[in-house]
């Protein structure tokens, strides 16, 4: 059977090359990371890459994005780095302690501010996995669902650098910490960025994540990013994407939250090529909030997938949900909600929303909640909706001699207002308002080659 | 200024203006009054460029520019303000961007610099006061969650900061209380100049107690049938519209 044949090539491409290249990934690594590969490489091949067939992809088939050829950066030069030809972040006048990666690897010549609390630890994940083990071992691979997801078994399996952040007890970091990977190569290229963040009971940090591309070569990106927030910790983690056309990013967080604690994660997916963010969030005790929020503008043939997985394991917990969606030209789009309520897990409240606003015919739309119910005493709900811009307020706005464009424009920005109102540092909100009606004003446009935009062609690639 | 002939205007196939004589000149105030279903509402969304109508025959003219040509943005920018029956709620527009946004296209349209920042606030404030509205109103996203009286207030602010040669208020009474009235009424007069006209679209003489018409038309299935002086409405008051009814049946 011709399907089973190249299905077996795909994977087979990434497990060859696992075991071609293990030695190399495994250089300069503590064995808390390299230890779990094996087991990791052999739930991906035994899973395979997720098609459409997979209930959690229903929207995605991810096996044409991995049969590209990609190369890689697994012997990276981490002291030869060089960040002079600086890009340009939308977000770098930000107030906050920034720092770089350079294709999921931590950039060693990052400053950070020496008058961080006590205890805090910033840096590589490498380095932290050498330095301290028990800390990191502790807590590394204990989240991510490797079983449940093959794509997070290969970043297990490949994993050797990203972020590491440690927030001991007490300790309140008030300054977001920003966050920027920088994919730059003089190929196509694949990473599997891996990134920790511990926080300790009473702590707080905020985490702003931006994932940019400076070159126009193919990039496949696929990260893990796991959390532990303790008892009455705060977390926050707001994810800008910000892409050319030709990168596929799939993005998968993990959080595990204790009593107490309150945590928000927004993706806002403002700009890439196929983009799948996974989202699970386990409230592994009682008493935990916790915020998921998305906010995704496409155009253009775009595809943007979220995934989330709100797991209400214990009685008492809060948790709330919007993701909006504004879809241009022939983009689609995704969103599938799981929330799961155990069997003990009573005044469980739950509130799922996802809103689209389509501008064309061409534009598509999945959605899907699905709640899982098996307490008795919950208050749940859920809602979706798919719409088009309203022609009364577009007459309404036009009457005061707003230009149809522009009048679109500002109904495009309400509605993707409320999204962006959730975001609960205030710094951040303003810049990312920036940000988005940017986007809207087509002035954020990170596609190399596309005519649509308007853009020179370059080096004979064309839009996805 | 404002020059409608034989204007024929449909909406699925349905006529609903059947021929539409109006001249209207500076300093006018015009009431257009008829009842239920004759046209009045659609007479002034035509004129303000709604799309949904599809007008079939006659012209209007505004300053001898065609006014059917232009789209709803540029009659807006010639001078002509439409005060709307059911003004549209419009959550995360917020009042300040959506009159800023509103005010400097009318001004880059007559080759004007924009207001800067302070400017366009000392002209808000100016305005707020003239119409009477509450100053957080303006603070709140566009219509939103405004009653009915503070709807129509709003119109008459937007109607203040753009300045419209020719404003058409459609029921702008509807929906008030004495109160309100009295403040929109006062709003409207002290707008009115030797240099603008007012076409005010009723079904009662309420209003015209206050905003005093220089002629009063009557509308009855999509044609004026009647015009004369104010003391038209007061005899409308009086006997309803039965008589006028009679009279022009088909």
């Amino acid at each position: 059977m011709s399907i089973v044949g190249t299905k077996i090539k795909t994977e087979q491409k990434y497990t060859s090359l696992f075991a071609e290249q293990k030695n190399v990934l495994n250089e300069n690594i503590s064995d808390v990371i390299t230890s779990q590969r094996d087991k990791a490489i052999q739930l991906f091949e035994d899973n395979g890459i997720p098609t459409k067939k997979v209930e959690n992809y229903k929207y995605t088939n991810m096996l044409p994005l991995f049969e590209e050829d990609y190369g890689y950066d697994f012997k990276h030069e981490v002291f030869k780095q060089d960040l002079s030809e600086v890009f340009n972040c939308n977000v770098h006048d930000l107030e906050a302690t920034t720092i770089y990666l350079i294709n999921g690897w931590y950039y060693r010549q990052n400053q950070l501010p020496t008058n961080l609390p006590k205890g805090v630890l910033i840096g590589s994940l490498a380095e932290y996995s050498q330095s301290h083990p028990e800390l990191v071992a502790a807590h590394y691979n204990q989240y991510a669902k490797n079983e449940e997801d093959s794509l997070v078994a290969l970043n297990t399996a490949f994993a050797q650098d990203g972020f590491f952040i440690y927030i001991p007890k007490g300790a309140v970091i008030e300054k977001p910490i920003q966050i920027v990977n920088i994919m730059d190569s003089d190929k196509d290229l694949m990473a599997f960025p891996r990134n920790l963040v511990i926080v300790e009971e009473n702590a707080q940090a905020k985490i702003l994540l931006c994932d940019h591309t400076i070159s126009d070569n193919k990039y496949l990106l696929s990260g893990v990013t796991e959390a532990y927030v303790d008892e009455n910790a705060i977390f926050d983690i707001y994810t800008i994407q910000n892409q050319h056309n030709l990168t596929t990013n799939i993005s998968s967080l993990f959080v595990k939250q204790k009593k107490h604690s309150s945590i928000l994660t927004h993706n806002l997916t403002l700009h890439t090529g196929i983009t799948r963010n996974n989202i699970y969030v386990d409230m592994a005790d009682e008493h935990c909030e916790s915020r998921v929020y998305g906010l995704f503008i496409s155009d253009k043939n775009q595809h943007v997938d979220n995934f989330t997985f709100i797991d209400h394991a214990n009685p008492n917990c809060y948790s709330e949900e919007l993701f909006k969606g504004v879809l241009d030209d022939a983009s689609t789009a995704a969103f599938a909600g799981k929330i799961m309520v155990r069997p003990d897990a009573q005044n469980t409240n739950a509130f799922q929303r996802n809103d689209n606003l389509l501008l064309t015919d061409t534009a598509k739309m999945n959605t899907k909640p699905m709640l899982e119910i098996y307490a008795d005493d919950v208050k749940c709900s859920h809602g979706a909706t798919v719409g088009q811009l309203d022609e009364k307020s577009m007459f309404y706005l036009r009457s005061r001699g707003i230009s149809k464009e522009e009048a679109r424009i500002l109904l495009m920005y309400a509605f993707a207002y409320e999204a962006v109102e959730k975001i609960r540092v205030e710094a951040v909100r303003d810049q990312i308002k920036e940000l988005v009606e940017q986007v809207f004003r087509g002035e954020l446009n990170k596609c190399s080659s596309c005519a649509l935009c308007g853009q020179e062609e370059e080096k004979g690639y064309t839009c996805m | 200024m404002l020059e409608i002939k034989d204007l024929h205007a449909k909406i699925n196939d349905k006529e609903i203006l059947r021929g539409i004589n109006l001249t209207v000149k500076p300093g006018e105030v015009h009431a257009i009054m008829g009842p239920n279903g004759s046209g009045k509402s659609t007479l002034s969304s035509v004129l303000a460029g709604s799309e949904v109508y599809e007008v079939s025959e006659g012209s209007a003219k505004f300053y001898g520019k065609d006014l059917l040509d232009m789209p709803a943005e540029d009659r807006a920018r010639e001078g002509l303000f439409y005060s709307f029956q059911y003004p549209v709620e419009i959550p995360g527009v917020s009042m300040v961007n959506f009159m800023r946004t509103a005010l400097n296209e009318h001004r880059k349209y007559n080759n004007l610099k924009p207001h800067t920042a302070s400017e366009f606030l000392k002209l808000m404030r100016e305005k707020k006061n003239l119409v009477e509205i509450d100053s957080n109103l303006t603070n709140r996203s566009v219509n939103e969650g405004f009653s009915g009286g503070e709807k129509k207030k709003n119109e008459i602010f937007q109607m203040a900061m753009l300045q419209p040669k020719v404003a058409i208020l459609d029921e702008t009474d509807s929906g008030l209380d004495i109160d309100a009235l009295r403040i929109v009424a006062n709003g409207v007069n002290k707008l009115k100049s030797k240099d603008n006209a007012t076409i005010i679209i009723t079904h009662y003489q309420r209003l015209l107690d206050y905003i005093i018409p220089d002629y009063v038309h009557v509308l009855y299935k999509g044609r004026i049938v009647m015009s004369a002086g104010k003391e038209l409405a007061h005899e409308l008051e009086e006997k309803g519209y039965d008589w006028i009814k009679k009279q022009f049946e088909d």
